[in-house]
């Protein structure tokens, strides 16, 4: 369905507009801006997919051979942080969403644009802190760095690691902030709430946690950084202080924060489900409120992490039956989405089997969820690579399929450039296949007993066949994430010119042109047709623009 | 808001503060406000979640907070709370002077507002010397030798008052430090207002300047009595 109509490449845009490094490090251009992330986030995913290829290859055999106790302990620490904090938090906000929750809305740019920088900057701040944690000596308590361990007994790391992700924190509290005041004050006119593509309500139900769950977890760190240093007590049982109170207030932000991740995917599927099935969503506003609930019922189930260590019988049941609620908005957009597909007139373009593979990853992350919410099944697989098997079908599977759909959806808009198309496909597939073959073992081995955050099994052995397939899986995804970060380079250069919509595709990022020029439209549009319209832009040839006089 | 924004293009270009992503004034002091709302949302869990650290302990160990509580000065406490409700009213003072454009009230009220807020600081310093000398700053030197208020025969526990001093040092700690950042943004809205920048026309500055003030008041309201009037009836 493209349609290669060759652009004169000379024309001005945001990318040619300006050049050198000032211009780049100095700019308010939410576009820029928006690659400014794109550099530094792929840069932290390497990162953490480094830790992760030695997290596997160490579990290929039962033995502790590749490292010792310790590095094992910093591996998985590591890789949680960055890839938590400093990967899959900012990835769709703060790349997809800077470029074009502006240019959904018809607006020039963020309201903030100042800020905009000023997140970016407060994101590399934490980022050099974690490189320089990470360098000399590390963190050892996982993510999570629950107390008292972390405040009382560890020697690594804890203060500065803490600092990093505060300071990161904030610039995720910005991106959020700078997010909401733009979809309530910048809409073109005519871009009514009811008009907004799903993309839009995905970040505005994400900003709405980034604002109100990140000041919590904020606050946590500096206690554990005041505990640490200053021996306050707050969270020491000697002095009186209850360690179950850092895990309330790390998993109030840290639970929602998983819904930081996974809702902007969801918005990228929508986007992508419409176009492909060139069809108006179906439900519109059913998937539009399921964003808002999922935010909401978000914050109400953080204590299911909790089961196991020692909170009351009835918050606990409390918490089960709250943690089902969430799954209610969730298969309210996959039944959504599917209902969408049919009869659609669907296309196997590379975005939409990234939007294929979210469905399927996302249904098994989320069902496999239901399993961990209910209390008897939670008490035995607490612990094991069941949980790590269901939160990564979530995390990855879910948020990076989105992510790369995403990519690969608007590469056209952001590069002004094709990728592959043959390519594309092929990394597709990859990383589906890849990604089962990783963490599909991983159900198994927790079921079957293996806990997580072991270095050792060689007790028992007869886990290592499907550990064996679990990091040839990883093998096979790592080459998958490659892949689309080679041919995405490679098109800057060789790539076609993308013409300004390659997929005949609703929303107002797509009638200006690609790339956009700096202030993404030439005159302000006006909307007067609703989300999704693909019937009526197949049945003409070509959709009308309308603008301002 | 359509409607607005493309009435009042023309007058855009009159005003330098206007910048280039707003159509109209109107929508650019809009979007600040309701920023400055939402990122007071952020602090109220900010300080939310040490809040709610300070209720469970002070429920769990009442006796030992309100021993620990009545080693405070409440005096202090309330000349300090007398002081920034005062200086909420200059503030509200100075946000009038500037939409009526009466600079000399608005140049006096915002150096008011400035002392007031020195003046908190100052007996807020007094206040911390006083737990240093009396070594009940959490941490090894911590000694703590006080009777339960109502049981004078029971020893309030060392380890819960500690709780409750870290609590104390990071509360107002964490208010103090929002009392100098909101000195910092007075005294820029006083070289600002100093230069004629604040108008009737533009004041979006000293509007959002003024409810971040508000606010750090507001936090202090219900540390007070939190901190300092426990079971002091008795």
């Amino acid at each position: 369905m493209v349609t290669a109509t060759a652009q004169p490449v000379e024309r001005e845009n945001y990318l040619n507009k300006h050049y050198g490094v000032g211009s780049w490090l100095l700019t308010t251009d939410h576009k820029r801006i928006a690659l400014l992330y794109l550099a530094s986030i792929t840069f932290f995913f390497f990162i953490g997919g480094f830790f992760a290829l030695l997290i596997r290859l160490e579990l290929l055999t039962p033995a502790g051979d590749l490292v010792q106790a310790d590095t094992y302990n910093k591996l998985f620490t590591m890789h949680g942080m960055v890839m938590v904090f400093f990967f899959l938090i900012p990835s769709i906000p703060a790349v997809l969403g800077n470029f074009l929750v502006p240019m959904m809305i018809g607006a020039k740019d963020l309201a903030f644009p100042r800020i905009n920088l000023l997140s970016w900057y407060l994101y590399v701040i934490g980022g050099v802190m974690m490189l320089h944690c990470m360098l000399t000596g590390g963190v050892d308590t996982g993510w999570t760095f629950y107390a008292p361990f972390s405040t009382a007994y560890t020697n690594t790391k804890i203060v500065e690691a803490g600092l990093a992700i505060f300071v990161a924190g904030f610039s995720s509290i910005l991106t959020g902030l700078n997010f909401v005041v733009t979809i309530h004050r910048m809409r073109a006119p005519g871009m009514t709430w009811s008009r907004l593509p799903l993309f839009i309500w995905a970040h505005y139900a994400t900003s709405i946690i980034q604002i109100l769950g990140t000041p919590v977890v904020a606050i946590t760190i500096v206690l554990v950084a005041a505990e640490r240093t200053l021996h306050l007590g707050i969270f020491d049982p000697k002095l009186g202080g209850d360690p179950l109170l850092f895990q309330h207030l790390f998993w109030f932000y840290s639970h929602p924060a998983v819904y930081i991740m996974i809702l902007p995917s969801m918005g990228v599927v929508s986007e992508v489900i419409a176009c492909f099935s060139r069809k108006r969503i179906f439900g519109y506003s059913f998937v539009a409120l399921s964003s808002i609930a999922i935010a909401v019922f978000g914050f109400l189930v953080w204590a299911h992490h909790m089961f196991v260590a020692g909170i009351s019988v009835y918050a606990a049941l409390i918490f089960s039956l709250l943690s089902y609620s969430v799954a209610v908005p969730s298969a309210v957009k996959v039944f959504n989405w599917t209902a969408t597909l049919y009869k659609g007139s669907i296309h196997y373009e590379a975005p939409m089997l990234y939007a294929f593979g979210f469905l399927g990853l996302f249904t098994i992350g989320g069902l496999t969820g239901l399993f961990l919410a209910a209390l008897g099944i939670n008490v035995h697989v607490t612990d094991t690579y069941f949980v790590v098997a269901h939160f990564h079908y979530i995390m990855v599977g879910g948020a990076l399929m989105g992510y790369l759909g995403g990519m690969h959806f608007w590469w056209p808009k952001i590069s002004g450039k094709l990728y592959p198309e043959g390519w594309a496909r092929l990394a597709a597939l990859i990383v589906f296949i890849g990604f089962n073959l990783t963490f599909f073992p991983q159900f198994i081995l927790g079921y079957l007993g293996m806990p997580r955050r072991y270095y050792d099994y060689s007790h028992m052995p007869e886990f290592q066949v499907l550990n064996v397939l679990s990091t040839a899986g990883a093998t096979i995804l790592g080459v998958g994430y490659l892949l689309p970060m080679i041919y995405f380079l490679w098109s800057m250069r060789y790539g076609k010119p993308a013409p300004d919509n390659p997929w005949n595709a609703a929303g107002l990022e797509w009638q200006t042109a690609s790339p956009p020029t700096t202030f993404n439209f030439e005159q302000e549009p006006v909307v007067t047709w609703e989300a999704y319209n693909y019937e009526e832009i197949d049945s003409v040839e070509k959709p009308e623009v309308h603008v301002v006089g | 808001m359509s409607d607005s924004q493309t009435a009042s293009v023309s007058s855009a270009a009159h005003n330098p503060a206007l910048l280039h992503h707003f159509a109209t004034e109107e929508q650019q002091r809009d979007s600040a406000s309701l920023g400055m709302w939402i990122f007071l949302s952020t602090e109220v869990m900010f300080f939310g979640g040490l809040f709610c650290a300070y209720l469970i302990y002070r429920l769990k160990y009442f006796g030992d907070f309100a021993a620990a509580s009545q080693t405070l000065d409440w005096k202090l406490g309330a000349t300090n709370t007398a002081v920034l409700i005062c200086s909420s009213l200059t503030v509200v003072l100075a946000v009038w002077a500037a939409q009526q454009a009466k600079r000399a009230v608005l140049l006096g009220s915002l150096v008011l507002t400035l002392i007031l807020g020195f003046a908190f600081l100052g007996i807020k310093s007094i206040e911390y010397a006083e737990k240093f000398e009396k070594h009940h700053v959490p941490g090894p030197t911590f000694q703590f030798d006080q009777k339960v208020p109502g049981h004078p025969d029971q020893q309030a526990s060392p380890g819960h008052a500690q709780i409750y001093f870290a609590l104390y040092f990071v509360m107002t700690g964490l208010h103090a430090l929002h009392m100098i950042i909101g000195i910092g943004i007075f005294v820029w809205l006083l070289v600002t207002a100093w230069k004629g920048r604040l108008t009737p026309e533009y004041n979006t500055p000293m509007e959002i300047g003024g409810l971040y003030w508000h606010f750090v008041d507001i936090v202090w309201i219900y540390l007070f009595p939190l901190l300092y009037l426990i079971d002091l009836h008795k």
